[in-house]
């Protein structure tokens, strides 16, 4: 059946700013669902204050609304197109889904005729209810584990008799898990029962019997109207219950799962997503499994929307779920719609894959000083990334190369533990670095049934990180002259980067990709096509291997590789790797940007990127999308690939960044601003001379290597002093010293967890208002794109500030200046494309804090506040096709735009929230206002000094 | 435990393409057969017990197989039905409590041949893209030429009859003697799920070699008739045709699966055909014309029923649909409790979506026993 004719106009509710739990996979499957719905002719409006987003660009959506995400927005909204026929809230998290009920609650769609699509109120209700949803699982026949509640102390105590530990504690109706708590100890469950009872508003807690060590997986399902449901994906967790999912290493397909299990599994959660409601649309299903003989599955929970873990199985599967999910929201069946992947057959269909992709967490703890560190039932990581595999531990390798946390996979790089006690604690309590401390424990010989003990992870997994080991202590015994083809082979499908390798081998990293290509062991590209290569399919998703070869019936030896190489011109777009703190979804929207752009000048586009969450890597947006780690390695085969003309980095933040010097030591073209120009600025020293020469201010600094050059350094500046690793986005390790107790300690940390770094010490303004430009310039020209003033004082990083747009207090002398500045030095850095500037601004003085030649976190801000697409002008700068003075600049904007940023503290309950020269904040949010007389200004403005209690 | 070297193996098709590999655990030697792929990604022991799979090399686009060992209770027939095995990653280490051996013990006490390490992916697009084919694998990677030669005697698939080969030599029995109906079982190649459903939902089940006559089956005067699956080309099962014409003479319900569909197919003088390479997954598509509802299915068929004729026949209606390429996935006879589908409702391995078929036969016999 056609989909349904009375639905002409629909509103998409988004997920506003990022937080942990809620990331850029909501900007994916919105971006996805507004595209989804366009094909069909539908009217699509858009609310979300996300300003760093793909899907708030004026070409996503008919009509978009950056504003805040309550229902006096959506009344707003409402009253302004009454023709609105239909809501979709499940493509923007539990943000969207709240939303939707609190406007439902107050009768909003009701009084202006809106019906909710693609999911049911009540199925929301149920699903959020533990109460309800244990009773309807236990009436259909669906195990669940133990639970009971507990509104006395006495109920507690004999609850967890009854039920023995460990055992879940948690408080009813309170936010973000406050009060919930593992109880392994007897010991500990009286003191930990009474807090939860004190929190809970209503003096009630939940206990739950812990399924510690049972097996975890998740399912993703889509259903249409005909009930029709199909599993797109299914999802182990390497890391067993007890760590949530959003901070466990996970596998798919599933790697332990038999058929029998499997389908007993699929029909579990067929019958749940039919139980919960009647809608149309997608439904993440999760499930535990115990692990011994009885193989018994329990249900976990349900979430009847569009979810982090099915962005992820769309990246992991090539089925784009949002996107389909918006189709049958509208009333499509499945059996009507195409595989998007091979055009040719049918959406109705489970994805098959021949690959095996890894995600693995990107945690951020080093931001969070003095958070708990441990992982559990509360998510604490910022993002994550993929590895794509012919094998599990080439995946997993993949996947510990895009971390970015300078290691170069498992093992091999002589950074592992070597101390029994260090490593049996490492394991014991797991945190963000457990999936290496496993290696280094077999590699200390302890045995695997002792590591299974202590972690309670697969055996199957643990033999395949013994099988790694075997293979790297094979290599050792040979050397680079000697090691034979097979086993360099073996080593690259197993994942080893040439830099591993080299370490086994004892030489350089150059010598074994030499011996690569003279034994032609190259990279080859394989497709990820949701079928296995059943069907033909002309998607371009890639994703690298080693494969053995093969002799073609007129004796041709070669080995077979997917990704045709096309004779246009070419242009390749470096992306930024995991969301972090200091390097969020605004690079993800740049990058998207820079493809679109450069696919409007003829080029063919390649994206490289290995973040899941991300629009960059949805197989639309670039001719040829590489799932690949953003690593030398990696790249660099690509490239030699490819043979494109050359490449964007400055779009990619400092990831893309900081492969600027080996791509240009290689001798591959940098696109835009030239690496010389990225690495004076970068320097101090011949950056301050470029200032001196240029007749603008600075504040006095110096560099340091050791801890002696600082402090004698400190006499000379004076306190208090600004104390910063060079190379380094967010302002990591930033800090504001006013003592040689507090410089020395922060130094030496310093140079302990960076080695060799270059650090900046820059005399401190007190006091000073802080600014900052963004501009574009092509070496000849320079346009500001747009000016910016903290509402808080110098000393909190800007990407934690909340900035005016444009200055609200700043005169015109001072306004001058800044333009003065911007110019000279973005002219002269010989900037071609992107360059942001912050300023200190004291007794009318503008100084230069620093000059960075890239995209900037507020580039999407700006662009969206203005109405303006200045990263797509920026990358036809870069690439040469077009000057700054083609472009007819026409900013549109009423009044001011302010970026707020967005915390997740509540996360980490401990943790000091003061804020500083160090970034903490997670997302931003655009507000925009009339005037200065606007209460949320004034209310901002009145607190900007009480930052340190935030 | 340590680093473990494998030694070579290949594999060889008819048209001389060569995909080089590795031996799995120590077994040499050298296996024939006609080289298809399955793209499950569970149900590996189903898969190789499957009688339909008898005299293929079995590829397995699963980047990982032998993960959860084997289980006793998972197995389609008494041994492994397939010519050899290709896969890219085998798994030495298994985990899974409740298995009793690895799948290479599996292999070995089957004397089953296999190869890893082989580019998968390359192989199944070589397969879509030129058809199934005769092929060899080997450990005597020096030999191409002898290999080349041995694999020219190696008859094709199309013609091929190989029910007997793995047809029971004597009816046996299977079920409660006291259940309420009997269920007359020809065995072309039978699955134990296909039993397993049928006893399941009450019946005894007395199961029949595949040259029994109607009047042989008839003599146990049983409630209905099913017709299994099974390998080969139909075309050449003679008896099997003739049998299943005279059963259509009586009044009983008859359900015949894959195999069994395509016998019912030409029992009514609608041809079968060989495909280009065939369906073998747990994933395919089907619609069902009745209902108009969906279903994902498990198939393992590289023939099928001719469409036109089934359409342009009289008596026949196409009741479910392969929506991927549109061939007959599902027939009924008019006026009769007579019908049969290509893919396997039995499951296992795969999705139980089409378990209601079994239902529909039982509900058949139920009607036509009162």
């Amino acid at each position: 059946m056609p989909k349904r004719k009375d639905l002409k106009s629909i509103l998409i509710i988004g997920s506003g700013p990022i937080i942990i739990g809620q990331a850029c996979e909501f900007d994916y499957s919105g971006s996805q669902a507004l595209r989804s719905l366009r094909e069909d002719g539908i009217e699509t409006i858009l609310i979300n204050s996300n300003p760093a987003t793909i899907m708030t660009d004026p070409s996503m959506a008919d009509h978009v609304y950056l504003k805040p995400l309550n229902t006096k927005s959506i009344v707003e909204i409402l009253k302004k197109h009454p023709n609105i026929d239909a809501v979709l809230p499940t493509m923007g998290g539990q943000t969207a889904l709240n939303l939707c009920i609190e406007a439902d609650e107050k009768g909003i769609w009701e009084d202006f005729n809106v019906e909710i699509i693609g999911v049911d109120i009540d199925a929301i209700n149920i699903t959020e209810d533990r109460e309800k949803f244990r009773e309807l699982m236990l009436k259909i026949g669906v195990g669940m584990a133990p639970q009971a509640t507990a509104t006395s102390f006495l109920k507690g105590k004999e609850i967890a008799q009854e039920f023995g530990f460990p055992l879940v504690i948690r408080a009813s109706f309170t936010l973000g898990g406050a009060g919930a708590s593992i109880v392994y100890e007897p010991e500990k469950f009286d003191g930990l029962l009474s807090h939860g009872l004190e929190v809970s508003p209503i003096h009630e807690v939940m206990i739950d019997k812990a399924m510690m060590g049972w097996k975890e997986y998740e399912l993703e399902l889509l259903r249409d109207k005909n009930d029709n449901v199909v599993i797109i994906c299914t999802i182990e967790n390497m890391d067993p219950m007890g760590i949530h999912t959003g901070d466990s290493i996970t596998v798919a397909p599933a790697m332990t799962l038999s058929d029998r299990t499997f389908q007993k599994m699929r029909d579990m959660a067929i019958k749940m997503m039919r139980s919960i409601g009647d809608f149309a649309g997608g439904c993440n299903v999760q499930f535990a499994v115990s692990p011994d003989e009885e193989e018994e599955i329990i249900a976990i929970e349900i979430n009847p929307r569009v979810s982090r873990s099915s962005a992820l199985a769309s990246k992991a599967t090539g089925y784009p779920i949002a996107k389909i999910a918006a189709k049958l929201a509208i009333g499509y069946t499945l059996d009507e719609l195409d595989n998007q992947i091979t055009k040719s057959t049918s959406a109705l269909f489970e994805p098959t894959l021949d690959y095996v992709i890894v995600k693995i967490p990107r945690w951020n703890f080093d931001k969070f000083e003095g958070s708990d560190r441990t992982l559990g039932l509360q998510m604490k990581s910022v993002g994550e990334v993929m590895g794509i595999g012919r094998s599990f531990q080439e995946a997993l390798h993949k996947a510990t190369q895009s971390l970015e946390i300078k290691r170069n996979g498992l093992g091999a790089d002589g950074k592992g533990y070597k101390d029994y006690e260090t490593i049996i604690q490492k394991l014991t309590v797991p945190s963000w670095d457990r999936v290496f401390v496993i290696y280094d424990a077999i590699q200390l010989g302890i045995p695997l049934k002792r590591i299974h003990e202590i972690t309670k992870i697969d055996m199957w997994f643990l033999k395949q990180y013994e099988e790694l080991h075997q293979l790297e202590q094979e290599i050792a015994q040979y050397t680079i002259a000697s090691l034979p083809k097979s086993l360099l082979l073996e080593a690259k499908q197993k994942g080893f980067a040439d830099r591993q390798i080299a370490h086994m081998l004892d030489c350089y990293e150059s010598e074994v990709h030499k011996k690569r290509m003279e034994l032609n062991i190259n990279r080859v590209y394989k497709l990820v096509d949701t079928c296995a290569a059943e069907f033909t399919a002309m998607t371009p998703y890639y994703y690298s291997t080693f494969e053995e070869e093969i002799q073609s019936k007129d004796g041709l030896r070669y080995v077979a590789n997917d990704s045709e190489v096309t004779n246009r011109k070419k242009i390749v777009v470096l992306g930024s790797g995991p969301n972090r703190i200091g390097q969020g979804i605004e690079f993800d929207y740049c990058c998207v940007h820079g493809v679109l752009a450069a696919a409007e000048c003829d080029y063919e586009t390649i994206m490289i990127n290995c973040n899941p969450e991300t629009v960059s890597t949805d197989f639309d947006t670039a001719d040829k999308l590489y799932f690949e780690p953003v690593f030398w390695e990696h790249i660099y085969d690509i490239i030699l690939h490819e043979k494109p003309e050359g490449v964007i980095v400055q779009l990619g933040g400092q990831t893309a960044l900081k492969l600027a010097e080996k791509l240009d030591r290689y001798g591959v073209n940098i696109i835009g601003t030239s690496y010389q120009s990225l690495d004076l600025a970068e320097d101090r020293g011949s950056f301050s001379t470029l200032l001196k020469d240029n007749d603008i201010p600075y504040p006095r600094f110096g560099t340091a290597e050791t801890a002696d050059e600082a402090l004698d350094l400190a006499d000379e500046l004076g306190f208090p002093l600004l104390v910063r690793p060079s190379y380094v986005l967010g302002g990591q390790g930033m800090k504001i010293v006013i003592n040689k107790e507090d410089l020395e300690q922060h130094v030496v940390d310093l140079l302990r967890k960076i080695p060799n770094n270059k650090l900046l010490l820059d005399h401190y303004l007190d006091g000073a208002i802080e600014a900052e430009a963004d501009a574009i310039c092509d070496g000849e020209d320079v346009y500001i794109i747009g000016i910016m003033e903290h509402i808080e004082p110098c000393g909190i990083h800007s990407g934690d500030s909340n900035a005016t747009l444009p200055p609200f207090n700043l005169g015109e002398f001072v306004i001058q200046q800044i333009k003065d500045h911007t110019k000279k030095i973005a002219l002269a850095l010989n900037t071609v494309g992107l360059i942001n500037i912050q300023f200190a601004i004291k007794d009318d003085t503008v100084y230069i804090i620093e000059a960075n030649p890239r995209a900037s976190r507020t580039v999407p801000f700006i662009a969206k506040a203005y109405g303006e697409p200045y990263v797509n002008y920026a990358t036809k700068v870069m690439l040469g096709d077009k000057k700054v003075k083609d472009f007819n600049f026409n900013p549109k904007l009423e009044g001011y735009a302010i970026k707020q940023p967005v915390f997740s503290f509540n996360k980490f309950p401990n943790v000091n929230k003061n804020l500083g020269p160090e970034m903490k904040s997670t997302g931003e949010s655009i507000l925009f206002i009339d005037s200065l007389k606007d209460d949320e200004f004034y209310n901002l403005y009145s607190r900007r000094k009480m930052y340190l209690s935030k | 435990m340590k680093y473990q070297k494998r030694k070579k193996a290949l594999l060889l098709l008819e048209d001389g393409t060569i995909f080089f590999g590795k031996a799995v655990g120590e077994r040499e030697g050298t296996s024939f057969g006609e080289v298809c792929f399955n793209t499950g990604m569970t149900g590996y022991q189903e898969i190789f017990t499957d009688p339909s799979y008898y005299g293929q090399l079995m590829v397995t686009t699963n980047a990982h197989i032998g993960n959860y060992g084997t289980h006793k209770d998972e197995i389609e027939s008494d041994s492994i039905k397939i010519a050899g095995l290709i896969c890219k990653n085998f798994s030495y280490n298994y985990s899974r409590p409740s298995a009793d051996k690895s799948l290479l013990d599996f292999l070995n006490d089957n004397d089953l041949l296999a190869i890893s390490d082989v580019d998968t992916r390359a192989l199944v697009s070589y397969i879509r893209d030129n058809g199934a084919m005769n092929a060899v694998i080997s450990t005597r990677v020096d030999e191409i030429d002898a290999l080349k030669e041995e694999l020219k005697a190696v008859p094709s698939m199309e013609g091929l009859e190989l029910a007997s080969k793995v047809s029971t030599k004597e009816p046996y029995f299977v079920g409660k003697e006291d259940a309420q109906y009997k269920i007359a079982a020809l065995d072309i190649g039978i699955k134990k799920n296909i039993l397993r459903n049928l006893e399941k939902r009450g019946a005894l089940i007395k199961v029949f070699p595949y040259n029994t006559s109607k009047e042989e089956m008839a003599a146990w005067n049983p409630d209905g008739y099913f017709i299994s699956n099974g390998p080969g080309d139909p075309e050449p099962l003679k008896d099997a045709i003739q049998t299943t014409k005279d059963i259509l003479k009586t009044d009983k319900p008859l359900f015949g699966i894959c195999l069994g569909h395509q016998v019912l197919a030409l029992a009514n003088g609608v041809s079968t055909y060989k495909m280009h390479h065939g369906h073998r997954g747990i994933n395919h598509p089907i619609l069902n014309l009745i209902t108009g509802k969906g279903e994902i299915t498990s198939q393992n068929h590289g023939f099928a029923v001719n469409r036109e004729e089934t359409e342009a026949h009289e008596e026949l209606e196409v009741t479910h649909t392969h929506l991927n390429d549109g061939t007959v996935a599902g027939l009924k006879m008019k006026n009769k409790d007579v019908f049969s589908v290509q893919y396997h409702p039995e499951a296992s391995p795969g999705p139980h979506d089409a378990d209601y078929l079994f239902d529909q036969f039982f509900d058949a016999i139920k009607a036509s026993a009162n």
